[in-house]
């Protein structure tokens, strides 16, 4: 069988998070990931141990993670199959990333319920819990179909969707050559024609796997920016924040040390704070490079941390920019309530408008466990499982992604050996069948229900 | 009308098109006693539309036929007018054989094959009922009274089953080119509870070829090499016959325009559903409006005649319109149309009413195979025929079936495709079908089902020895190629690779992963890196397939392996779908309704999702546990 693997920890604030495998693969796949202190590789080392070391990309072969590595060889594990725990650092960015590795080297997402299927499978649960797991698969299978129906209407599913088009275009004209050779219907496809063609699919690829934007969220974080007029605890918030939250990411590519520092988790959701150097520096954005300017900055962030003082009246200033921020992600954090309130609370409502609002005194600590709830339910909107959900899914496209680009990136190496067209094919076809399973289409009618079934919740 | 007790047999087939030759001849070759009775025996393995046997999928088919032990290959290599390799300028996975036959010739070759088979009795007939005792067929009754009786009775009846022509206006009941239809069978098997459907095919006219104008077309020769469908040919035909290309224009599409309405197809005379990929050309003038031409080509129907077939130019407009069509066609400026072209309907049975041995799932011992089961051309019909004679002969004789899966054979693929997911047109095979077309090649059919058909009685001892002595022979070379390392200090090698434009070497290869390099052939690698003994043309070309695509071909074979373990997991016949809980409602109905065999087979219907599949299997172990528990 496959080797699996999924988180299987809750998602969200945990200060530990685990990525399950279970497998033949199991074992070699970390291998190929982790080294440790010992210096052996895990396979060499005895059943039921556990490890500390690193992960490492084969790729890039920059360090992913610092882990510690739990090595269970079967049959006595849950499954009875060699299984190997991973245990990373909590929270979505680090766990997300050693999901992605470990299935980008071989494993494949669990499916609803997998392990527990395994487990009974392979005789490791009472018979009469059999009924139990199939309730289980049909459960969870419904409920991420419900999540991933919200979520699949948009962007991503009508670019794959033209995608696929494009490429079964290019798959139809290799098969009518295939099939009626003497036809001249057809324009013959060759490899000059061809190349064009897979590489337009591959930058398409790319450029689904960069602007996926819950990717790249879980990539890189919301980059954030945190915004007010001098003096209203800019800095004040920065500080908190950071405390209250460890960095969790030592190591990000292409960062600098400053960006690292600022890089935290907020019950699970990733923040990049955006400039920040910037405001400790000048304490104020928009003074120092103008209104104009700070908009463009604004533009691009995902998320706005809009300052006010409570111990101030609104000005002009304040105003200008409710107007910069319209439109966007913004948490509207009133600051200082450890002073007398000089504030217009339902002026400040009005310009809000739909925006949260905490009021905070972060110099007595007040108010800081408002925001970052404010923050993670901006993020999570909906129940928990639709947070384990939507994560999940997301974790599937990325990896249906990669595995796309794996493809492409074998047919455009096909198509620069001069392989025969019709082997290309093998190659193309897949990317086609793989970009379907993201968006549920494939050639059977019905695969929709495939895409839902197979999302996982690991447990 | 009396009937009378005429004979007792293992086997009966009905019919004698080219699904029944090879049911037929494969029953009786795995020793069953074996029936062959056809309505008309002039009209043995007859073709009523191209003359011509092969193509892509289809050719490998052919292949494939032969390598389990079968007639076609053979037949049509005792008769050809042309043979051609097609798609050679492709990889090898889509390689096909295609041959032009003389028509009669073919038949007559056929029926001779068949009259001297031993166990095999071929007599003049027309069946009109089958006889059913509780649900298993025991034999079939004629027309003229006769009883057959039989352990199992293989139906191919092709389109004669209530059988329409329809040509413009008119429309009668016939079987094809205007051969007696089979009624009271068709109206026996509603009788007995099965589907039926209503499909329709068709057929150009055909021209008498002395009334061309063969100057204003395009010749179409053979292939010069000497080309043969089966493994066991050693004589080649070298005298062959060209076929001509030419095309229709606007005048021929005009005249199709302003006609139209007495098209049947457009009037709405004809009911019943043609396929897609092989329009009449007033199908294809309506929806490609913007085509200012079509290709025709002129296919010689033998040597002894002058009947040419006119492809491309299907119709069933009126004849009075054919003659004026045919005529605004360069070449055929004077031709004169001998057989008018037509449409034929006729019924055929939902073929997701079979199991995957072909038996019928509705009348036990009772095969279908050929377009009764909805398919359409002679390569898928021989195709099924052979795998339903195979079985009613090893059912008969008590033995064990075969099911071909679909990385075996486009045998397997065909047969999958029509029990599993049905069809809603007559179904033609193509390349595109097969999942591991890589593994599926021409050049490999007889690696892959040579030992099947040996095991199963087919394959006799002699060429089976020499299967095993060239399986051999491969794998010898592939080893030596493998362990024969070329130096950079060897001259010959490195102007070999400098002569084909390849990048000098700096360190040893082995001589099979410079074969691997693009623009390396075994025939160059040879001049440097030469056998022993050389090898056959065959046999090279085996060995540089296997060695330049291994990684492609590995690829294949782990899906095919990853899937293996699904295709292992059987369900057992009297499964109760209705007790697993967990099931989605539309995976009931359809697993209800196709009763899949394996769990693989159970993933490729329509509608049956993985969480289905899953809690399925979760079942199926549920139920092993339980009964080793029990016992």
């Amino acid at each position: 069988m496959d080797t699996i693997a999924a988180i299987s920890t809750p998602m969200g604030e945990g200060a530990i998070a685990i990525v399950r495998l279970s497998g033949e693969e199991a074992i070699p796949i970390t291998d190929k990931l982790f080294s440790g202190v010992s210096g052996k590789t895990l396979a060499e080392q005895g059943s039921h141990r556990i490890h500390y070391g690193h992960l490492h990309d084969p790729k890039s072969g920059q360090v992913v993670e610092e882990v510690m590595v739990s090595v269970m060889k079967g049959p006595k594990t849950f499954t009875k199959e060699d299984v190997v725990e991973i245990n990373c650092h909590g929270g979505l960015v680090s766990v997300n990333r050693v999901l992605q590795l470990v299935l980008n080297n071989g494993a494949r997402l669990a499916e609803p319920g997998e392990f527990t299927k395994r487990a009974f499978l392979n005789g490791r649960i009472d018979l009469s819990q059999a009924e139990a797991v199939m309730d289980l698969i049909r459960a969870k299978t419904d409920r991420a179909m419900n999540v991933a129906l919200g979520q699949m209407e948009g962007r991503l599913s009508r670019l794959i969707r033209r995608l696929r088009q494009e490429i079964l275009e290019v798959l139809a004209q290799i098969e009518v050559n295939i099939d009626y050779p003497e036809y001249d219907d057809v324009e013959e496809m060759t490899h000059t024609l061809l190349m064009p063609k897979v590489n337009y699919v591959k930058s398409e690829i790319q450029e689904l796997l960069q602007t996926s934007q819950q990717g790249k969220i879980l990539r890189e974080g919301l980059s954030t920016v945190i915004v007010g007029r001098p003096n209203v605890g800019k800095s004040s918030l920065l500080n908190s924040l950071v405390q209250e939250n460890k960095a969790i990411v030592t190591d990000i590519p292409g960062t600098t040390r400053d960006v690292i520092e600022e890089y935290v988790n907020v019950r699970g959701v990733p923040l990049r704070l955006l400039d920040t150097a910037g405001i400790r520096e000048t304490e104020d954005i928009v003074e120092r490079i103008g209104v104009e300017r700070s908009r463009q900055v604004l533009k691009e962030a995902d998320l706005i941390l809009l300052v006010l003082n409570y111990s101030d009246k609104l000005t002009k200033e304040d105003e200008n920019l409710f107007e910069a921020v319209k439109g966007m992600d913004t948490i509207v954090i009133v600051n200082k309530t450890d002073l007398p309130q000089q504030i217009d609370l339902e002026k400040v409502k009005q310009l809000a408008k739909d925006h949260k609002i905490v009021t905070t005194s972060l110099l007595e600590d007040q108010g800081v466990n408002e925001l970052e709830e404010a923050i993670s339910s901006l993020f999570f909107t909906g129940s928990v499982e639709a947070k384990d959900a939507s994560y999940v899914s997301n974790s599937r496209h990325i990896a249906l992604l990669n595995q796309s680009l794996q493809a492409i990136e074998d047919a455009i190496s096909g198509v620069e050996m001069g392989t025969p067209i019709d082997i290309v094919q093998i190659d193309l076809t897949r990317v086609w069948e793989l970009l379907g399973e993201i968006i549920g289409d494939s050639v059977q009618d019905s695969l929709i229900n495939q895409l839902f079934s197979q999302f996982c919740l690991g447990k | 009308m009396q009937q009378y007790e005429a004979g007792n047999y293992d086997v009966i087939v009905i019919g004698a098109g080219h699904a029944g030759c090879e049911a037929g001849l494969a029953s009786a070759r795995v020793g069953a006693s074996t029936l062959m009775i056809t309505i008309n025996l002039d009209m043995v393995a007859f073709m009523p539309c191209n003359p011509s046997v092969g193509g892509p999928a289809k050719g490998i088919v052919v292949r494939e036929i032969d390598a389990l032990g079968g007639q076609m290959a053979k037949n049509i290599d005792k008769t050809y007018i042309q043979m051609r390799m097609l798609n050679t300028g492709k990889g090898p996975a889509v390689r096909a054989l295609r041959a032009q036959a003389d028509k009669n010739e073919y038949q007559h070759e056929m029926k001779r094959t068949l009259e001297e088979e031993q166990n095999l009795t071929l007599i003049q007939g027309m069946v009109e009922e089958l006889i059913v005792e509780d649900g298993v067929c025991k034999g079939v009754i004629t027309k003229t009274g006769a009883i057959y009786r039989s352990k199992t009775v293989v139906i191919t009846t092709g389109t004669f089953l209530r059988g329409e022509i329809i040509i413009g206006e008119l429309k009668y009941s016939s079987g094809p080119n205007n051969q007696q239809p089979s009624i009271k069978l068709s109206e026996h098997l509603e009788q007995l509870g099965f589907e039926l459907v209503r499909f329709k095919t068709g057929t150009p006219p055909r021209v008498n070829g002395k009334t061309i104008d063969y100057s204003k077309t395009e010749i179409q020769p053979g292939d010069e090499e000497p080309r043969a469908f089966s493994y066991e040919t050693t004589k080649f035909i070298t005298d062959q016959l060209p076929c001509w290309l030419t095309y229709t224009n606007e005048h021929t599409h005009r005249l199709i325009d302003q006609n139209l309405h007495r098209s049947p197809m457009y009037s709405g005379m004809i009911k019943g559903t043609g396929p897609r990929y092989c329009p009449s050309i007033e199908d294809k003038v309506v929806r490609f409006n913007d085509k200012p031409r079509h290709q025709i080509f002129l296919e010689p129907e033998g040597r002894n005649t002058k009947e040419v077939y006119v492809q491309g130019l299907s119709t069933s407009l009126p004849e009075d319109v054919q003659h004026d069509l045919v005529r605004t066609v360069a070449g055929l400026e004077k031709a004169e149309i001998m057989r008018p072209g037509y449409a034929i309907e006729y019924d055929a049975i939902v073929p997701t009413q079979l199991w995957p041995t072909l038996e019928t799932k509705v009348v036990k011992n009772l095969y279908t195979a050929g377009q009764i089961n909805g398919t359409s051309g002679y390569e898928e019909a021989a195709g099924q025929g052979i795998m339903a004679g195979i079985n009613a002969g090893l059912n008969a004789l008590g033995k064990e079936s075969l099911v071909l899966s679909r990385s075996e054979a486009y045998i397997g693929v065909l047969i999958d495709d029509l029990i599993t997911k049905g069809t809603n047109e007559p179904y033609r095979l193509l390349t595109s079908r097969a999942e591991y077309r890589l593994l599926l090649r021409h050049d490999n059919a007889d690696l892959r089902l040579t030992e099947i058909g040996h095991k199963i009685g087919l394959i006799g001892e002699e060429r089976y020895q020499a299967f095993l002595a060239k399986k051999e022979a491969i794998e010898a070379e592939k080893e030596r190629l493998r362990s024969t390392i070329l130096k950079p200090s060897d001259k010959n090698v490195q102007e070999l690779i400098r002569n084909i434009g390849g990048s000098e070497l700096k360190d040893g290869i082995r001589a099979s992963d410079l074969l691997k390099r693009p623009e390396m052939t075994y025939e160059l690698l040879e001049t440097v890196a030469s056998p022993e003994t050389p090898l056959d043309v065959e046999l090279k070309e085996q060995v540089e397939i296997q060695i330049k695509y291994e990684g492609y071909i590995d690829k294949s074979l782990q899906q095919v392996e990853r899937l293996k373990k699904m295709e292992d997991k059987k369900i057992p016949e009297n499964i109760d779908y209705d007790a697993i809980s967990g099931l989605a409602t539309e995976a009931k109905q359809k697993l209800k309704l196709i009763r899949p065999l394996s769990l693989a087979q159970a993933s490729r219907i329509s509608g049956v999702n993985p969480a289905d599949i899953s809690i399925l299997l979760v079942y199926l172990e549920h139920g092993r546990i339980a009964k080793i528990a029990n016992e």
